[in-house]
């Protein structure tokens, strides 16, 4: 029997009022071991889709179903132990600032696992060698660049050894060196844990690079969807402006505006 | 029609008067169900003790200075004030008593409470709502940790324990200002000046309910901090007015709760 996928969503919508969906009919299956692009435009709501995966949001209606669960019939206590097998990189890192590197990556197992403190020093060790800072351990996150962070908060978020690893804009503002670090930790934690990835992101090319699979979001729609190759290849207007990054096209370069000569005054002819 | 227009506009007020009542009440009633939640989930706080100790030198300890020094200095103007009084009845003998009951009962704890809510209070809410702002909350409750558990009721309790003891040192640092100025610049017998101390001011009547007045101050203030600070609107300025929010009801907080105290304890006959 295969096995069921990781991520299920099914007739999807939301909004934060009735009046503004900011999704519309989402559906979308992610299976176990992939890395699955969500990507769009900023405000397609594909964090917003990435917060109903991870629970912080409940569908207006659909259903969504994550490592087996549906999220809608979890409480609280339940909906904990699902996220102790996710991990997830925010934009930023998110890192704790009043902590050092080493206990921001000892903090979830501080807080799950009263393991001995040899073990826990291993472990945290492993994971912080896993992103190349092992020699950072004792910084705070006020002496980290971009991109060590970014690789400090990857480290913390596969403490618990995940089966389910999400990445809100992980590539926003990195230098290429720390770019290609975090595209190359991506693939290779993703294989090494077994687990499954998905990376929210609009810097597509870089993203089309490690991605399995994608899909393309816009104005609260899968628009399309596909292997890498099929999205570079795609007819679809706005995916096409959006991969190739063209100024003009259905999105538009100009936001909508009365008549320039009426804006200016000027009598036409 | 110009009676139409007036009544109109009467009528936006009037509703715009009943939203901002109702969207006030709406955040008293959350406020008290974040306290409600907060109390109930303090498991972790007190049984993990080091991260309320944490937080108790953080808001307790770090406001020391400020403390100490104003309530040296308050202590010294409250013996010249009174001096100046009480030499004119030719009662200056019970300068102490005057620096003391004033300082225990009413200045100790509602200053020790203003000094609070602007050094550790803004500190509380812009510390957690940075957090929220930096998305280390969000951090939290992906890594399957109860924020309110791990990171707002422990900074509750420290807040909570560092108030009384922070108004008592207050009143002690006011004290020895007054005997400073009374007695050594002034001249005010010692022997008087400690003695009708002594023989005046009541343990139970002053002290402790000095003591309840700070413990009230601090559920206020740490409240408040701690609510402000989850409950801002997670930008740079939405954590500006949030601090800003907490120091102006803190205060404000303090001194209406400080007439309610001052009424119930010290309005019996006996004082």
């Amino acid at each position: 029997m295969p096995e069921s996928p990781i991520v299920e969503i099914r007739n999807v919508s939301f909004g934060y009022d009735a009046a503004r969906p900011v999704l519309r009919n989402i559906e979308l299956t992610i299976p176990r071991g992939a890395v699955v692009g969500i990507m769009g435009q900023s405000g397609c709501g594909k964090t917003t889709l990435l917060r109903i995966i991870m629970g912080a949001y409940l569908p207006s209606s659909g259903e969504a179903r994550v490592l087996g669960h549906a999220t809608r019939s979890l409480d609280g206590a339940r909906l904990y132990e699902m996220r102790r097998k996710m991990g997830m990189l925010f934009q930023f890192g998110a890192l704790f600032t009043d902590m050092s590197v080493y206990e921001n990556v000892a903090f979830p197992l501080r807080e799950h696992a009263e393991l001995p403190e040899e073990l826990e020093r291993d472990l945290v060790m492993l994971k912080l060698q896993a992103v190349g800072l092992r020699g950072a351990a004792h910084l705070m996150p006020t002496e980290l660049s971009g991109g060590m962070a970014r690789r400090v908060a990857l480290a913390r978020s596969i403490a618990l050894d995940p089966r389910l690893i999400l990445y809100d804009e992980p590539f926003t503002g990195l230098d290429p060196i720390s770019f290609g670090v975090i595209v190359r930790l991506i693939r290779s934690l993703n294989d090494s844990l077994g687990a499954t990835s998905i990376i929210v992101t609009h810097d597509v090319q870089e993203a089309l690079d490690v991605v399995d699979y994608v899909y393309f979001m816009a104005a609260g729609r899968v628009i399309a969807r596909g292997r890498p190759d099929e999205i570079r290849a795609s007819p679809e207007p706005f995916v096409n402006q959006f991969v190739n990054g063209k100024p003009d096209g259905p999105v538009p370069f100009h936001y909508a505006a009365p008549e320039y000569a009426a804006d200016l005054e000027l009598a036409v002819a | 029609m110009p009676e139409l227009t007036q009544f109109e506009a009467l009528r936006r007020r009037l509703e715009r008067l009943g939203a901002t009542v109702t969207s006030q009440v709406w955040r008293l009633g959350f406020a008290s169900r974040f306290l409600a939640y907060l109390v109930l989930h303090s498991g972790t706080a007190l049984r993990r003790y080091r991260l309320t100790i944490a937080e108790v030198y953080f808001a307790g300890v770090l406001s020391l200075v400020i403390i100490l020094v104003s309530g040296l200095f308050v202590g010294m103007v409250l013996a010249l004030q009174g001096y100046d009084t009480l030499q004119r009845f030719g009662a200056s003998e019970s300068l102490g008593v005057l620096v003391a009951l004033s300082l225990v009962r009413e200045l100790g704890p509602v200053v020790a409470g203003l000094l609070f809510a602007s050094r550790a209070g803004s500190a509380i809410t812009a510390e957690i709502g940075l957090m929220k702002a930096t998305e280390q909350i969000s951090a939290m409750e992906m890594m399957a940790v109860d924020p309110i558990a791990r990171v707002v009721a422990p900074r509750f309790w420290g807040g909570v324990i560092s108030m009384p003891l922070l108004a008592a040192l207050f009143s002690a640092a006011g004290i020895f200002g007054g005997y400073l100025v009374g007695v050594q610049l002034i001249g005010v017998d010692a022997g008087s000046f400690w003695s009708q101390m002594q023989a005046a001011v009541d343990v139970r009547e002053d002290i402790l309910n000095g003591v309840i007045k700070s413990l009230v101050f601090g559920v206020a203030v740490t409240w408040i901090s701690v609510f402000e600070g989850y409950d801002a609107v997670p930008t740079a300025e939405g954590v500006s007015r949030a601090t800003t929010r907490t120091v102006v009801i803190s205060s404000l907080s303090i001194l209406a709760l400080d007439f309610v105290l001052t009424a119930l304890m010290f309005t019996g006959g006996n004082h």
